[in-house]
């Protein structure tokens, strides 16, 4: 009885079987991730490039029929001279510089407590990691409840501390609120990934370095800034660069919950550049703006994986 | 300090690394920073300068 790959092989019409084994390997290895290159090619390459183009003309997308005139570097120098497009990006460093820091502070916090081992600890650890698997259009939507100021929680609690009424302010209009607000919504969010992140590192400190320093008589603080710190630090950094690119492009959350409001107080970057793209139909402007913006990521993805590539050599 | 310098001038791929570093950090810095508008309009030319060196100095050998 013949098996099913003789069976197969039989089976194979005499030209293309022929085909098959006249190919080298490289020329397999090629037909496999050709459609890849290909891919890869049509959906990334091809529109960054294509944006690069029209960021030096003044191309509107809903007018196609119009001539199409190359300005040359007008538009980046436009918005590299903008007061508006400056105060957004300071509203980003905002977002992105608390952000970061309460999300590293707590992240590491948590971790530092779950690594400890006690009674319900996987419980714990999936019960604090549930907010990062939510999508950000739920998490969005639902403290916008939580955020209204009737109904919200959050102003009732308020309330109940402090003794202020409910009413009397809203987490999301006028008042200034709103900056904290989605800075509180995102922190909420995104910790768990932090803590994740250097729980890993954590866990990976050998235990013997600890029982060195206990013989070395060295008191727990110090065995915390001379050990855990260090050991941990380029885990940290990787996680500070992820949710730095992440919070960079911040779009979805922060519409859902101000449309970058009040006024334009939470005004992000990425905000405004779909506004100038899709509802001022600026489109070679907003290119411009759209490979500033890329480029930014670009240069900081490019750390980031530096940085990874030194905490895989650990 | 010297051994930095010495990398620079023998086309090592670490210290140039840690250049473009600095320069895409500066470049990121000086689009979000509040305090002069010179610094903002300057940035993205940093940020490019220091984006293009690192995937130029990324292939210097060790």
């Amino acid at each position: 009885m013949t098996d099913p790959i003789t069976a197969a092989a039989r089976a194979t019409p005499a030209p293309v079987a022929r085909r098959i084994r006249g190919l080298s390997d490289r020329a397999i290895a090629w037909l496999f991730v050709a459609p890849t290159i290909f891919l890869l090619l049509a959906i990334n390459i091809f529109p960054l490039i294509w944006t690069i183009r029209l960021s030096f003309t003044n191309y509107a997308a809903n007018r196609p029929n119009r001539e199409v005139e190359w300005v040359g570097l007008r538009n980046y120098e436009r918005i590299l001279t903008d007061d508006g497009i400056w105060a957004n990006m300071q509203t980003t460093a905002h977002f992105l510089l608390w952000t970061l820091f309460f999300q590293v502070v707590i992240g590491f916090t948590l971790a530092w407590l779950i690594n400890r081992k006690f009674k319900g600890n996987d419980l714990l650890t999936t019960l604090i990691v549930l907010p990062m698997m939510l999508s950000p259009a739920v998490v969005g939507n639902f403290w916008t409840f939580l955020y209204q100021p009737q109904i919200g929680l959050v102003n009732y609690v308020v309330e109940l501390v402090s003794g202020i009424p409910a009413s009397s302010f809203s987490m999301l209009g006028p008042g200034g609120y709103a900056p904290w607000s989605i800075i509180i919504v995102d922190t909420w969010m995104w910790t768990p990934f932090v803590m994740l992140i250097c729980l890993a590192g954590l866990r990976s400190i050998p235990d013997y370095i600890y029982e060195a320093a206990e013989i070395d008589r060295a008191s727990k603080w110090r065995q915390f800034w001379t050990i855990t710190v260090p050991m941990v630090l380029p885990f940290l950094m990787l996680a500070v660069l992820f949710r730095g690119i992440e919070n960079f492009k911040m779009f979805d959350m922060v519409v859902l919950l101000t449309g970058g409001g009040p006024g334009n107080e939470t005004l992000l970057a990425s905000i405004d550049l779909k506004r100038e793209a899709f509802e001022k139909w600026r489109t070679g402007y907003s290119s411009a703006y759209a490979i500033i913006l890329f480029v930014t990521v670009f240069g900081l993805a490019s750390i980031y994986v530096k940085a990874l590539n030194k905490v895989k050599e650990r | 300090m010297m051994s930095f310098l010495t990398g620079l001038l023998r086309l090592r791929r670490r210290p140039w690394e840690m250049l473009a570093t600095i320069l895409i950090g500066l470049g990121v810095f000086m689009l979000m920073q509040p305090f002069a508008l010179a610094l903002f309009t300057w940035s993205f030319l940093v940020t490019l300068a220091g984006t293009v060196m690192f995937i130029i100095v990324s292939h210097f050998p060790d």
